[in-house]
């Protein structure tokens, strides 16, 4: 019977979850947590960034349970973030600070202290290596045991930087924009509301899709927005995070140091021309910015396209319409609202149905 | 790394967060206030408005009911109710009358409703003039100022076209003669239930970020034209297979075998009260 089969009710629902743990142990093989950690750091990456809660092992943990989709362990990982009181809010953290792993400029070739490419898959050659079919744990351990020396004298020398943009300022490229010290709104507390501040703005690119931001920064970038950027600078690397002391809370000595936390970090320079007041223009650069929890690179230089975009506010660009872009990177709005079309809506199109043929038997008279 | 979770999954300041916006709601009847919205482990549209409004206001001695579709036993009906359970043991029933607080997804129950029952409704689009205007900045100009006539021209583009109001759930209504209020897409059938309801009627869109409410003995008047009226889905003539109820919304069923169609009352627990005879 057809009503049976959409009320579906309590035995449907746990057969169910029990035919979908049974896909995931189809094969009868079970990964190792730690092995997601160890394996699939980019992957981690994303759902850290995605989810805005900074834990690589709750982020293997949720990918297990997803199956290793990214929509499933972000779902997860916000779903569990709603249930954790939030009891501090850090320090400033100045991003100059970073210890720096990977460090690229595109806009000059000598920047001070120099480019450092990192682990980056840029130049690669995207060639499937099939020799990973039969790499092994031991194989792992050789290739340690053989560069280990070499890494680890390259680790200690990880230092700070300065940052390529407070060149540009002191050489005059760049007007000097004075520090922006208000308190930043916390999207996660606080509805989104419109004219939307910065802070909030790119809370939320941060944590939006990868995919999602990538595509609209693109949109910007080809023609629906006519952002071109050059990256003054994408830094990946540690930073450190430190919350106050409470006996002492102006003091940055005194303060409490929780740990470090892996960021990418994307300035980009965008010509903007200026209108001076003889009526000649003039070309000046203002600033784009990304950042995002996690090694992401292209979402963070897609983020601080978008950023500038929603700065600038080019009418009739939808890159540049916040609610547009905001209100649509969202991964668990987006999944949501797209997945509940799942659900019965046989009230809803009863009462479509009802109207439908209230319509077709006014038109019949009509006809007549 | 096991962990239990909270009485009714929030943190307690989180509930209390909830809670202020609920109140603001009661006071402004009909007007969206913004909330922020927790990510819950329900989708988003499938309930994590109602989920959030019911799980910040249950307490222990609370009894809950869960329709979807009018259904007690629809798929994300139990799904929720599972939810509820898990976290609150808080008692369930089917009952209408028996509940203190009952979630509903497109149907407010048939049995009328007292004043000490909530009535708490999933909402997947809070703002009635969507359609009209995109904009959230320009829709919020708008409430305040009441201008509503792009309401009223979304019905009456429709008597133009269709030469009747062709809304099927979600017609607009005007709340307390102030705001115009999506009522969430009940059908029109249930929107003279909210007028003057002696329970408290809390609506939640989780993704819109949105509560707002009808406190009880509240104007909840449906739009209309003087001339077009409003009117709700039409079952003349046609009655439940099961009690043989004739003024209550029905759905259509279909026979797989023969393609003959009957109809049964939409609302599971109303029909099975009747036939049991608890009811007339």
């Amino acid at each position: 019977m057809a009503y049976v089969a959409v009320r579906g009710g309590q035995k449907a629902i746990e057969k169910s979850i029990e035919r979908l743990k049974y896909k995931r142990l189809e094969k009868k093989k079970s990964i190792k947590t730690e092995d997601i950690e160890a394996s699939f750091r980019l992957l981690i990456d994303q759902v850290l960034s995605e989810s805005s809660l900074y834990s690589r092992e709750l982020a293997a943990i949720a990918l297990k349970q997803a199956e290793g989709s990214v929509e499933e362990a972000v779902f997860l990982l916000r779903a569990y973030r709603s249930t954790l009181p939030r009891k501090y809010y850090s320090r400033n953290a100045e991003s100059s600070s970073m210890f720096v792993e990977r460090r690229i400029s595109a806009a000059f070739k000598d920047i001070p202290k120099g480019q450092i490419l990192g682990a980056s898959f840029d130049y690669t050659h995207r060639l499937v290596d099939f020799e990973l079919k039969d790499e092994t744990d031991e194989d792992a351990r050789k290739f340690f045991r053989k560069i280990e020396s070499k890494f680890k004298k390259e680790e200690s020398e990880i230092e700070q930087f300065p940052k390529v943009v407070d060149y540009l300022k002191s050489e005059g490229l760049i007007a000097k924009i004075d520090n922006d010290d208000t308190e930043p709104r916390d999207t996660t507390k606080e509805t989104l509301k419109f004219p939307a501040s910065r802070s909030e703005r790119l809370q939320i690119l941060q944590r939006g899709m990868s995919q999602a931001v990538i595509g609209l920064g693109y949109a910007s970038l080809r023609g629906y927005g006519a952002v071109h950027p050059t990256v003054a600078e994408l830094r990946v690397g540690q930073l450190p995070i430190t919350i106050e002391n409470p006996n002492n809370p102006t003091s940055e000595e005194d303060s409490y140091s929780i740990g470090s936390i892996e960021i990418t970090e994307v300035e980009s320079l965008v010509p903007v021309t200026k209108l001076l007041k003889d009526g000649s223009h003039e070309i000046n650069f203002e600033i784009g910015y990304g950042v995002t929890l996690g090694q992401n690179e292209t979402k963070a230089i897609a983020m601080s396209i978008l950023d500038q975009c929603l700065e600038r506010k080019d009418e009739g660009f939808a890159t540049s319409d916040e609610e547009f872009v905001l209100y649509h990177v969202d991964s668990i709005e987006a999944t949501g609202f797209i997945s509940h079309l799942k659900l019965p809506h046989y009230v809803t199109f009863q009462a479509k149905l009802n109207s439908a043929r209230k319509v077709k038997g006014n038109s019949d008279e009509k006809e007549i | 790394m096991k962990k239990k979770f909270n009485f009714a999954f929030f943190d307690e300041g989180s509930k209390r967060e909830i809670r202020r916006s609920i109140l603001k709601a009661i006071a402004i009847p009909g007007y969206q206030v913004p909330f922020a919205s927790r990510e819950m482990p329900v989708a988003r549209g499938w309930g994590t408005g109602g989920i959030q409004l019911t799980l910040s206001c249950i307490g222990q001695k609370d009894v809950v009911k869960v329709i979807d579709q009018g259904s007690d036993e629809s798929v994300n009906a139990i799904s929720i109710k599972k939810l509820i359970t898990d976290t609150t043991d808080v008692e369930i029933t089917t009952s209408t009358t028996d509940a203190t607080i009952i979630q509903s997804r497109h149907r407010v129950p048939e049995e009328e409703l007292n004043e000490n029952q909530i009535i708490v409704l999933q909402v997947p689009t809070p703002e009635p003039l969507r359609d009209y205007e995109p904009s959230e900045t320009k829709t919020k100009i708008l409430h305040g100022e009441k201008e509503y006539t792009g309401a009223k021209l979304l019905l009456f583009e429709q008597i133009m076209k269709y030469n009747t109001m062709a809304t099927g759930a979600d017609h607009p209504v005007e709340v307390n003669n102030r705001y115009v209020m999506a009522p969430s897409p009940i059908p029109k059938f249930d929107n003279p239930k909210l007028n003057e309801s002696k329970a408290t009627i809390l609506l939640g869109a989780g993704r819109e970020k949105k509560i707002y409410a009808v406190p009880p003995y509240t104007k909840v008047i449906s739009l209309d034209f003087e001339d077009v009226p409003f009117e709700v889905e039409n079952f003349k003539g046609k009655s439940c297979s099961h009690c043989g109820a004739s003024h209550v919304y029905l759905d259509e069923i279909i026979d797989q075998e023969s393609g003959s169609v009957s109809y049964q009352c939409n609302d599971t627990s109303y029909c099975l009260k009747r036939r049991n005879g608890e009811i007339q």
